[in-house]
């Protein structure tokens, strides 16, 4: 779904490609054996080889290698099985070596195609170009002096992939699905914990406009973005000031620049203003990483279900619609909890997934828990609906239980029990009620008798309410009825 | 042995013969090693340290002298050696050479070197050398010219330069003021000093030794070395340096033979090649007959003569002067003066103005030029046309020898095409300097293990090295063959500087 | 080919190294020099042929994923020209 432009000109389109760095889950560093845990104590977690002192060696750390195959895989892409490390030459202050080793022209991971839900049934296919392996760099910390930056390389050599995709974005939301979807994808696997906040998960946007049919305009690369509303904001922004740019009868730049977020705007970043050039070439500290299909095989061996194939399954198995599909599947912990809830025996998948997505994912996310920690457990929510397809309680106390069970923790039957909620189906015990409502209410029942028929639901409540919600609907209207149609 | 009381004496003595004479009690360690101590302060001008360790020496010394006592000496146990200071040393000062690595000492040890002390030897200092080991002089290091101990024989008394890039090393070795020395040759720096001043300096296979803790100058080069009297003290000294370490992904895997064991005296049915590619126009008549001459010992010896070719010779040295700076100029990125050495910044200046100042106080000449061709080759529209055509044709060079070793297992050459020369000549030329290097830069660029031998004299009286050259991991027959040579030669002119002959020669001359 | 002045200035830029307008001359005629001493590469024939990659061959090596090294800020600071709280600082760098 395009997001267009209006222009004075006309409609522009926004074109967007972008270039996501996920961290590798490891212990230790790409070529290091140093921690890589995040928030500790500067230079700490640190090795001689991160700090680039002289005569230091890369040697590489067999899980990075491990999981950007298994991502590659996980992306549909294509495996390379002989791939070079390179190193990308330019000068920072975190950037100890002087380079960055990183991958050029070849590759550990080649092209795939991953797809991406727009929410409303619309599936769009992105291209992925590539993903490579690379070194992070440190930390600049800029605001601990004013005349000084403070230099942390914690994250100096920590494992990156980088995975770019093709510019087949037209629109911010498609950009942030995207992005969302990557980050199901390697939280699945585990090849990345996808925190955006720590910068475990972060991407360049690469933004340009043109008129549709038109080639591809000059684009501008936003940075360092760590949030989907970011990102939405930022493509909005930039391609906006693009069009007024160009209509105003000036050129894009190509450039990098920052998204300031609390101005919602774009800027030049002064730091990579200088023309780059960065001598690639193969890092002759490392031999080609080669591997053969076994080892691949092995790879693809120990990925788990992946989100699409498991939404097909939900939507297959238990005939969930698209939506509660696709929201189930949209976190790997959402599914494992919903895969829970399918093993309970017997239990009703579609209303399952009507109560885990409005009735439980509601309630985390009003008191922002997170799924792992749900005060209810997937069998406690199979025993719930037992209870009302066996009749033992309605809809309407089954929420009023649920309230309970995310209070407290305790499963459904507990709560009926302790607070006598069990539905009454004794139809001697509602017939009497009902008797009673007759009888009390004799101008009711002659506006009833005369023809105002929807009067039943108003008897049908009071029966409910003196019931206190336990009367088996059903059986009200049941007895109800013939009492009234005399 | 009562000379031994003399003053040098024991300096006299190669290192098998030292490590002898230690585990014969003959002399104790700190013995050996205060005989050393004195003839470094004697040797000042040749200038041949930039860190003088005799605190370290003594103490290392001492322990030495337990451990024979116990019986757990190790191969090098109580040898005297010096360190090139390229080699990163715990808690010493390691410079390359190089104003940059102003005041930098290491927290740790570089793998060669730990290898050396873990075998028993015994540090003198550190070796002054080519600045990160760029040079065929050792004219660049910021520490100043190291002399040669040899002078010419027309009473001159040019000071001649030792070679480079090792050249602190070559020296102290060729005058007997260290025992043997640790080298790192990338296009020659081993085997053209050892060559300038009539030692024996050897550069093995590429992944033999690690490179763990030496301070890069080409990594796809660069090979630590020793650098010794003779061929069999290169054998021992080899056997301490070498070993797999996983530190080192170019490091290979495979156990380090006995190589003394492989001094057998016998090369009977060895084929010998002569490659005629390094016959070059115009080189010295001495230097072709040497290597004419170094053929007939090895036939005589039972040996036998393979003329071979090595078609991408003369196209080895162009390539290596791509390649090595290439590399260079990104190994030397690190030295930006944010984490260690020298800092060069004043009040308000940029980071850039940080950078470009730093390393331009800190990177001498030579240094500064191979790294901006190193950027050149490596920019944005020449990389295709330098870089790439380089190791392409680095691969036909490598595929040369391949071939040639279908007809042959050792190759014979000269070492330089010409025996030292005077510090004040041709140092105007970066390119005439680079030439130097074209024998031994071939191998280098095939990875391949070679060693110069000291095989004659040249009319001036200063000595000349043939060089050997031997199929990957093949040291046991390149020292075989090297030992025969050596045998055969005969060489055993000293130079006119000698520790213990005291400074006699020099002082007269000076 | 040849090297001016201007790509002096550009090289020496990118390896962020100051030469000076006076010794830029000198510096591009020493560089041209060597070059015009590469050029006959040009003149092999390297068609179909590999660009080393490694000069003895071998497989990569590869790593355990455990923590063995890091854990020594003061080693890592211990040469610092400049540090401060345990970080290294540099003139301010203005993103």
């Amino acid at each position: 779904m395009s997001d267009l432009i209006k222009g004075k000109t006309g409609d522009w389109e926004i074109v967007i490609g972008l270039e996501i760095h996920a961290q590798v889950t490891s212990n230790a560093k790409l070529f290091s054996g140093a921690a890589t845990a995040f928030g500790a104590e500067p230079n700490t977690q640190v090795s001689i080889v991160d700090a680039a002192m002289p005569g230091m060696l890369p040697v590489i750390n067999m899980e990075s290698v491990k999981q950007a195959v298994r991502t590659g895989l996980a992306l549909g892409c294509q495996i390379n099985k002989r791939s070079i490390f390179s190193r990308k030459n330019y000068f920072y202050a975190d950037l100890p070596q002087g380079y960055q080793i990183s991958q050029f022209d070849k590759p550990i991971v080649g092209k795939g195609k991953i797809a991406i839900d727009m929410g409303n049934g619309e599936i769009k296919q992105i291209g992925i170009e590539r993903l490579h392996l690379e070194q992070d760099a440190g930390k600049s910390i800029h605001d601990q002096h004013p005349k000084k930056s403070y230099i942390d390389l914690n994250r100096s050599g920590v494992t990156l992939m980088e995975i770019v995709s093709d510019p087949d974005m037209r629109s911010a939301d498609e950009a942030a699905a995207f992005v969302t979807k990557m980050r199901s994808i390697v939280r699945y696997i585990g090849s990345c914990d996808g925190n955006m906040q720590e910068g475990s998960m972060r991407a360049d946007v690469n933004v340009s406009v043109r008129k549709l049919g038109d080639e591809l305009g000059i684009r501008c690369e936003i940075k360092n973005m760590n949030s989907m509303r970011f990102i939405k904001q930022a493509v909005v922004y930039e391609a906006k000031r693009q069009v007024k740019i160009i209509e105003d009868g000036g050129s894009i730049k190509q450039e990098t620049r920052l998204f300031d977020t609390i101005k919602g705007e774009t800027r030049s970043m002064r730091s990579k203003e200088e023309a780059h050039d960065y001598r690639y070439f193969p890092d002759p500290d490392l031999l080609p990483l080669v591997f053969d299909q076994e080892f691949i095989d092995q790879m693809a061996a120990s990925l788990p279900e992946l989100p699409d194939a498991k939404k097909k399954r939900f939507i297959k198995d238990f005939k969930l619609n698209d939506y509660d599909a696709s929201i189930l599947v949209a976190e790997k912990e959402k599914a494992a909890y919903f895969d829970a809830v399918a093993a309970v025996k017997g239990c009703d998948m579609k209303m399952a997934a009507n109560w885990v997505v409005s009735e439980l994912f509601g309630r985390l996310n009003k008191a922002s828990v997170d799924i792992v920690n749900s005060p209810v457990a997937p069998e406690s929510i199979g025993g719930l609906i037992a209870l009302i397809k066996n009749d033992t309680i309605n809809g309407k106390i089954a929420k009023d239980v649920f309230d309970e069970m995310f209070e407290t923790g305790k499963d459904a039957a507990t709560i009926i029990d302790e607070k006598g909620l069990k539905q009454v189906t004794d139809t001697g015990a509602i017939e009497a009620i009902i008797d009673d409502i007759i009888a009390n209410n004799p101008d009711q029942v002659e506006k009833y008798r005369d023809g105002k028929s929807n009067l039943i639901g108003w008897f049908v409540g009071q029966v409910m309410k003196a019931s206190q919600g336990k009367a088996n609907p059903k059986a009200v209207n049941d007895i109800l009825r013939p009492k009234l149609d005399i | 042995m009562s000379e031994m009381k003399n003053s040098n004496s024991l300096t006299n003595l190669t290192l098998a013969a030292a490590r002898d004479g230690l585990q014969n009690k003959d002399f104790s360690a700190v013995e050996l090693c205060n005989q050393y101590i004195d003839a470094i302060e004697n040797a000042g001008e040749l200038n041949c340290f930039i860190t003088k360790t005799p605190e370290y020496a003594l103490a290392m010394a001492k322990k030495s002298d337990h451990k024979i006592q116990n019986g757990t000496a190790g191969s090098m146990e109580g040898l005297p050696i010096g360190m090139k200071d390229l080699f990163c040393t715990k808690g010493v000062l390691t410079t390359a050479g190089s104003h940059i690595l102003d005041g930098f000492k290491p927290t740790y040890e570089s793998t060669v070197s730990q290898n050396l002390w873990d075998s028993g030897a015994v540090m003198l200092g550190k070796m002054n050398m080519d600045e990160f080991a760029m040079g065929s002089a050792n004219i660049t290091s910021y520490y100043g010219n190291v002399i040669n101990p040899w002078q010419r024989n027309d009473g001159s008394n040019a000071k001649l330069v030792p070679g480079g890039s090792s050249g602190g090393s070559a020296a102290a070795v060729a005058s007997n003021i260290v025992i043997a020395a640790t080298g790192t040759d990338t296009g020659g720096s081993i085997r053209q000093p050892a060559a300038f001043t009539g030692i024996v300096g050897l550069k093995p296979t590429y992944g033999r030794c690690s490179r763990w803790g030496t301070i890069a100058f080409a990594s796809s080069l660069d090979q630590a070395g020793p650098m010794t009297r003779d061929v069999r003290d290169a054998a021992i000294m080899l056997g301490a340096m070498a070993g797999f370490d996983n530190k080192d992904s170019t490091s290979v895997n495979l156990p380090v033979p006995n190589y003394e064991a492989a001094l057998t005296g016998d090369i009977k049915g060895m084929r010998i090649g002569i490659p005629k590619e390094y016959n070059l126009d115009g080189m010295p008549s001495e230097i072709t007959e040497l290597w004419q001459q170094g053929a007939k010992w090895l036939k005589d010896a039972g040996a036998e003569i393979v003329d071979i070719s090595l078609p991408h010779t003369k196209y080895a040295l162009p390539a290596y002067y791509i390649v090595a700076p290439a590399e260079a100029s990104s190994n030397l990125a690190r030295y930006d003066g944010i984490r260690y050495g020298l800092r060069v910044c004043d009040d308000g200046d940029s980071l850039d103005d940080l950078y470009e100042k730093t390393r331009a106080e800190g990177f001498g000449a030579e240094v500064q030029r191979r790294i901006l061709i190193g950027t050149y080759v490596l920019s944005a529209g020449y990389y295709d046309a330098y870089y790439l055509q380089a190791q392409k044709v680095r691969t036909k060079i490598a595929d040369d020898f391949k071939q040639a070793w279908q007809s042959c297992d050792i190759l014979l050459t000269p070492v330089t095409p010409t025996a030292a020369f005077g510090i004040d000549e041709k140092q105007d030329d970066p390119l005439a300097m680079y030439l130097h290097d074209i024998f031994t830069v071939p191998s280098s660029m095939a990875g391949l293990p070679a060693m110069s031998i000291p095989a004659a004299l040249d009319n001036k009286g200063l000595p000349l090295g043939l060089q050997l050259i031997a199929k990957p991991f093949d040291e046991v027959n390149l020292l075989r063959v090297g030992h025969m040579l050596e045998n055969m030669a005969g060489f055993n002119a000293k130079p006119q500087f000698l520790a213990s002959n005291g400074l006699t020669s020099k002082a007269e001359g000076a | 080919m040849s090297l001016d002045k201007t790509s002096v200035a550009k090289i020496a830029k990118l390896s962020r190294i100051r030469i000076n307008d006076d010794k830029q001359d000198e510096m591009a005629s020493d560089l041209n020099n060597i070059m015009g001493f590469v050029e006959q590469l040009s003149q092999v024939n390297v068609e179909g042929v590999e660009p080393m990659t490694s000069v003895i061959e071998m497989m990569q090596r590869q790593r355990d994923d455990i923590i063995s090294d890091g854990g020594y800020a003061d080693d890592i600071l211990e040469n610092g020209p400049a540090t401060d709280m345990g970080f290294f600082t540099v003139p301010k760098v203005v993103e």
